[in-house]
């Protein structure tokens, strides 16, 4: 199941590479594509799945790049 | 041309409602920043934002921002803000926080502001026990400039002005800021902490959070050092320039806490 997820504010992104040496889920890579300030931006790759929100990007990233979001924990019935 | 759009909208894979965990701290303005790849200004700028918001002193803070690169910090922080000559912010800071002491002011300075030129500053600052907090960045270069040695410069490093490495015995040895502050009756908090993994950029923010604490305590003046990243003067990729934090500056400046004062509390 699906943990947790990140939204990615392409154009801000500046390809340093800290976010994706840093998540220990290896779900980041980067894009083909170039973002308008000439940089490839990171986007979630096809393990996106893996991804636990634990915001490690968030926290590495000099640009502010990502918006963090989990499932809530669902409490045994 | 067109502009590529992969910024998605709050996601919707699953069912349940997605629980938003982090998003940009409101102590930051949208603009996006014109530092280099990889550049430790940033997540600094973003980890002092944060801080403040969490405190929740946004309304009553005022920043002053150094020459260096960290020149336009003042249109990053979402809050009142000056900018200071080079070297002058703790003269600025202290003029602030004297006529305003209900104010939080703190000061943002890279090594080359505030040891090179503003030594004399930042000493007497913290001679006089000023009430504000210092957020000092240590790239050991002169960043703005192209590069050049600083006071900060470690032994055999190369930089513009010592292209032959930094030679001691005619160009002097790096200074330590927080150990020399540290037993100075007026200062209750003197750290050094590094930004080159994960672990130790959460000690960065618990760091930073500290002194905001001490001024709003009122015990003194507060400084953290920061060991960061200029990967464009350092002509290396920005995560290498985390393996040379690691690996050449921490042995010359080791991490930790030379002064806590012990009326200080989390
Ligand atoms: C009075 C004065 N002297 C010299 C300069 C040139 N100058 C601009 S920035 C700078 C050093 C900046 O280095 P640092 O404080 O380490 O900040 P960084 O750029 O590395 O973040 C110098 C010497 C200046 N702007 N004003
Ligand atoms: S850390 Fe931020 S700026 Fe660097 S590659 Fe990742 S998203 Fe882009
Ligand atoms: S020159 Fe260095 S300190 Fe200045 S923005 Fe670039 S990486 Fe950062």
């Amino acid at each position: 199941m699906t943990r947790g997820t990140v939204t990615i504010q392409s154009d801000r992104c500046k390809s340093c590479g800290l976010c994706i040496q840093a998540c220990p889920q290896h779900v980041l890579a980067f894009a083909e594509e170039f973002n308008l300030r000439g940089y490839r931006p990171v986007q979630l790759d096809e393990r996106e799945h893996h991804c636990t929100g634990c915001g490690v990007c968030a926290l590495v990233c000099p640009d502010v790049v990502f918006t963090v979001y989990r499932q809530p924990l669902r409490r045994a019935a | 041309m067109t502009t590529m759009v992969m910024e998605r909208e709050a996601p919707t894979l699953t069912a349940t409602p997605w629980e938003l965990v982090y998003q940009r701290p409101a102590a930051l303005t949208d603009l996006p920043t014109h530092y280099c790849p990889g550049c430790s200004h940033g997540a600094i700028h973003r980890m002092v934002a944060e801080v403040i918001d969490e405190l929740g002193i946004r309304e009553r803070t005022i920043g002053v921002a150094p020459v260096g690169c960290a020149v336009f910090a003042y249109k990053y922080f979402n809050l009142d803000s000056c900018e200071a000559a080079h070297g002058r912010a703790p003269a600025m800071a202290t003029g602030l926080k004297r006529v305003r002491p209900d104010r939080i002011v703190f000061t943002y300075q890279g090594d080359g502001d505030l040891a090179s030129i503003g030594g004399n500053e930042i000493l007497h600052a913290a001679l006089r026990g000023e009430q504000i907090t210092v957020i000092f960045v240590n790239n050991a270069v002169y960043g703005m400039t192209g590069g050049q040695m600083a006071p900060t410069t470690i032994a055999g490093m190369k930089t513009t002005s010592s292209p032959m490495g930094r030679d001691v015995l005619t160009q002097g040895y790096p200074i330590h800021i927080p150990e020399l502050l540290a037993p100075m009756p007026g200062v209750a908090y003197a750290v050094r902490r590094s930004m080159h993994a994960v672990a130790e950029m959460r000690k960065v923010k618990k760091a930073i959070r500290m002194a905001f604490q001490a001024q709003l305590q009122g015990v003194g003046f507060s400084i953290v050092e920061i060991l960061g990243a200029c990967p464009t003067n350092w002509h290396v990729s920005p995560t290498d320039a985390l393996d040379y934090i690691r690996d050449r500056m921490l042995p010359e400046y080791p991490v930790g806490d030379f002064k806590v004062d012990a009326r200080l509390r989390d």
